[in-house]
């Protein structure tokens, strides 16, 4: 008895132990970001040391480019630039710091504690508009870089909606390397022709094309909204329809408040829409409710135009053959723009460097050496358009005129904390459908994150 | 001389450890509950104190409250089915059969995988439209289970923000934990059975004990300290269980899947919310310190005695 009893106890023990150190583990993890500061100093010397040769403008030394670009086509991009950039500037070591994680959830974490332990890198990938503005600019993290669209002429080359993204009274903060469009309708074009159905452009032709698809058997509408964002990209397509560009914008800086009746409008447009999703929307992500659209089991699906990468790359469709695109319901002319950007650290080591790579970034040459690899289009306007595939030249075509509008579910439009609270609220919103809750979960998250 | 430095060596072994253990588990559970306490919720640091507020959000929050069901659901059932299977597989590998340790090692294998491979493969399994309701479906079955989609609560009581009751969804992503861990289970009921005397099953029958009374009343006594232990492991793992569901379902429509873990890494590292993120952080260790302590102070009394 008493040998077993003993027995039980070192069990017990040992198992106790193992779980502190994995709660300390945990634990220690949200510390992460204060952390490193105390263990800074000693690394802070050899960097010094490299840093010396690299302050005589761009002749050596080394720059650390931090990005999330792990994914097939946009690795191949950015180390399309890296080989650009290394053929200008061969004294450059250039240090490739992506971390991967699908839309940077992953690397915005580790920016973070980099950033904050005083240890950033010398370039870092971040959207335009809020997650730059509200968040590096204002905690004073990043250097402008006005005097790089002084030197290069870049203040008419990019339209004057995207460097508005990017700049804070007056001074930009980042340079703009792609542009994807949020606002698409990906649709089966033989569904559609079999069915002798036209692409919806407004919200009456939509729900028309919708029943008449249900009345067949077919899945309106396809949606993975396992990772909660897509339901929030439908949503923000249907906000910017309903209240169009300028209403649109105006709930990002207060002066329209969540709880208007055109939100609550858009909101019962949304539940009218999720009455056409596909049952098991919940088990899939993006790429899975794409494939419904390729399959030929759904007939639509509103997503950025990343979808068409994953259309012609991996599932090697044909552009206008087998599936086709419209902008969403009443956004025909309106842009739902997601920009990726680089802006400089403040305190980066390198930051000569640094500067000679965002030039590179914002040439008509880096430009089009990234984008037709990524799938997306330039954000110049005067970028070579024989090197895009059909959907991009029309898209450049359409990025030319059309009225820019902030993503919300991409931290273009709000900050991250209004963006987390947002996807929380629409996520309840899918199952339980109630508009005055939801209303009142981003009215919330609007007076606690909007300034 | 000698007796000073015989007292002090053993000090000075201890002493890195202890001073490691100060700093980065009470140093930084310290800090993790001061930043709980400020309104850190931006990327911009803030050290402002606001007090509990952020505890406040968190106990009226939708998401947390859900949490909270989710997490109670969950512990009850993972630790109930886990001590049962192990209980059931120890006595079917403790019968003496052919090919014991062929079977011993095939059901303890799968606590050898990583929560996350058993979450992504699991995920496969009970996909609604790929896995095994394939099978179901051509057996003719029509009600097929939606399994982790599933948004059903059962019963449906309104509590706070939520419905309360069990969340259907949550089954799935226990089978899949029960999978894991039921192997583990198994070995600690198998050591316990094993130490066991046989003397005292003979004397049980030398009485006119039945094989069930046997196992009722002399076997389950002698096996409470490793159920007393299983629970403890058990409860933890529940507790604070992430990556299996980060891997197998994420939060879930409408947070029925979510736990209190994968909202804390959520609203840390995707809305800068750190300082809510610290105060789940401490509710979670609070949580466990609540099973914890009793226990601890328990076994301290039974040593001394």
């Amino acid at each position: 008895m008493e040998v077993k009893r003993k027995a039980g106890l070192v069990i017990s023990a040992v198992a106790l132990t193992g779980m502190l150190l994995a709660g300390c583990g945990g634990k220690s993890n949200s510390d992460a970001s204060s952390s490193p500061s105390a263990s800074n100093s000693p690394s802070a010397s050899p960097s010094a040391s490299a840093s010396a040769p690299a302050s005589q403008a761009a002749s050596g030394g080394k720059v650390e480019i931090f990005s999330w670009w792990t994914g097939a086509g946009e690795e191949a991009g950015l180390k399309g630039l890296i080989q650009l950039f290394s053929g200008k500037h061969p004294e450059i070591e250039v240090i490739n710091a992506a971390v991967a994680g699908g839309a940077g959830t992953n690397a915005k974490a580790v920016l973070a504690s980099r950033m904050q332990g005083g240890d950033p890198p010398d370039a870092f990938q971040v959207h335009g508009g809020a997650e730059l503005n509200t968040g590096w600019v204002a905690a004073d993290k990043v250097i402008d870089v006005n005097d790089l669209y002084e030197s290069e002429g870049w203040k008419d080359k990019f339209p004057k909606d995207l460097i508005d993204l990017v700049s804070k009274d007056g001074k930009a903060y980042s340079v703009p390397v792609n542009i994807h469009r949020g606002n698409v309708i990906f649709y089966n074009k033989k569904i559609f022709d079999d069915n002798g159905l036209k692409a919806p452009t407004t919200f009456d032709e939509f729900f028309k094309v919708a029943d008449a698809l249900k009345a067949k058997g077919i899945t309106p509408l396809a949606l993975g909204d396992k990772e909660p964002w897509t339901a929030t990209m439908v949503f923000e397509n249907v906000l910017l329809g309903e209240l169009g560009p300028d209403d649109y914008k105006k709930l990002w800086n207060n002066q329209l408040p969540f709880d208007d009746a055109k939100v609550k409008k858009s909101l019962e447009t949304f539940k009218k829409m999720l009455g056409y999703i596909n049952q098991d929307h919940a088990a899939r992500n993006w790429q899975d409710a794409a494939q419904l659209v390729a399959k030929g089991e759904a007939a639509m699906n509103i997503m950025g135009d990343w979808a068409k990468g994953y259309f012609t790359t991996d599932l090697k469709l044909e552009a206008n053959k087998d599936f086709g695109w419209v902008p969403t319901p009443n956004t025909t002319g309106m842009f739902m723009v997601i920009t990726d950007t680089f802006a400089i650290p403040k305190g980066a080591k390198n930051e000569s460097n640094a500067k000679e790579w965002l030039k590179v970034l914002g040439s008509v040459e880096g430009q089009d050496v990234f984008n037709p690899l990524k799938g997306s289009i330039p954000a110049r306007i005067d970028a070579d358009k024989s090197k895009y595939d059909v959907y991009g030249q029309q898209t450049i075509e359409d990025f030319k005129t059309a009225k820019l509008a902030p993503s919300m579910a991409h931290g273009s439009a709000a900050p991250e904390g209004f963006t987390t609270q947002a996807n929380q609220a629409i996520n309840i919103f899918v199952t339980n459908g109630d508009v005055d809750q939801a209303l009142k979960a981003l009215k919330a998250a609007q007076s606690s994150s909007i300034q | 001389m000698v007796q000073k430095s015989e007292k002090a060596i053993p000090i000075l072994m201890v002493l890195p450890s202890v001073i490691a253990i100060a700093i980065f588990v009470y140093g930084f559970i310290s800090w993790t509950g001061y930043v709980s306490l400020t309104n850190w919720n931006t990327l911009v640091k803030s050290m402002h104190i606001v007090g509990f507020d952020n505890y406040k959000f968190l106990f009226q929050d939708f998401r947390f409250q859900s949490d909270l069901r989710n997490t109670l659901a969950f512990t009850i059932l993972f630790i109930g089915l886990t001590m049962l299977c192990g209980l059931f597989l120890a006595r079917m590998v403790d019968a003496k059969i052919k090919g014991e340790s062929f079977f011993r090692n095939v059901f303890i294998f799968p606590m050898a995988l990583s929560f996350i491979v058993t979450g992504v493969v699991w995920q496969w399994v009970l996909n609604p439209t790929t896995g095994v309701n394939l099978v179901l479906k051509s057996l003719g079955v029509s009600h097929l289970p939606k399994w982790f989609t599933s948004t059903d609560i059962v019963p449906k009581v309104h509590l706070g923000a939520i419905d309360f009751g069990l969340p259907v969804a949550i089954i799935a992503v226990v089978l899949a934990a029960v999978w894991q861990m039921s192997g583990f289970a198994m070995a600690m009921y198998l050591a316990g059975l094993r130490s066991i005397s046989d003397d005292l099953r003979e004397a049980a029958r030398v009485d006119g004990a039945t094989e069930g009374q046997i196992f009722r009343k002399v076997i389950l006594p002698q096996l409470k300290p490793i159920s007393m232990s299983l629970i403890i492991i058990l409860a933890h793992i529940s507790l604070k269980i992430f990556d299996l569901i980060y891997a197998m379902t994420g939060p879930g429509a409408m947070f029925v899947t979510d736990v209190p873990g994968v909202y804390m890494f959520e609203t840390t590292f995707r809305g800068n919310h750190y300082a809510q993120g610290a105060g789940i952080a401490m509710i979670m260790l609070l949580l466990v310190s609540l099973l914890i302590v009793p226990y601890l102070v328990s076994s301290f009394r039974k040593e001394r005695s």
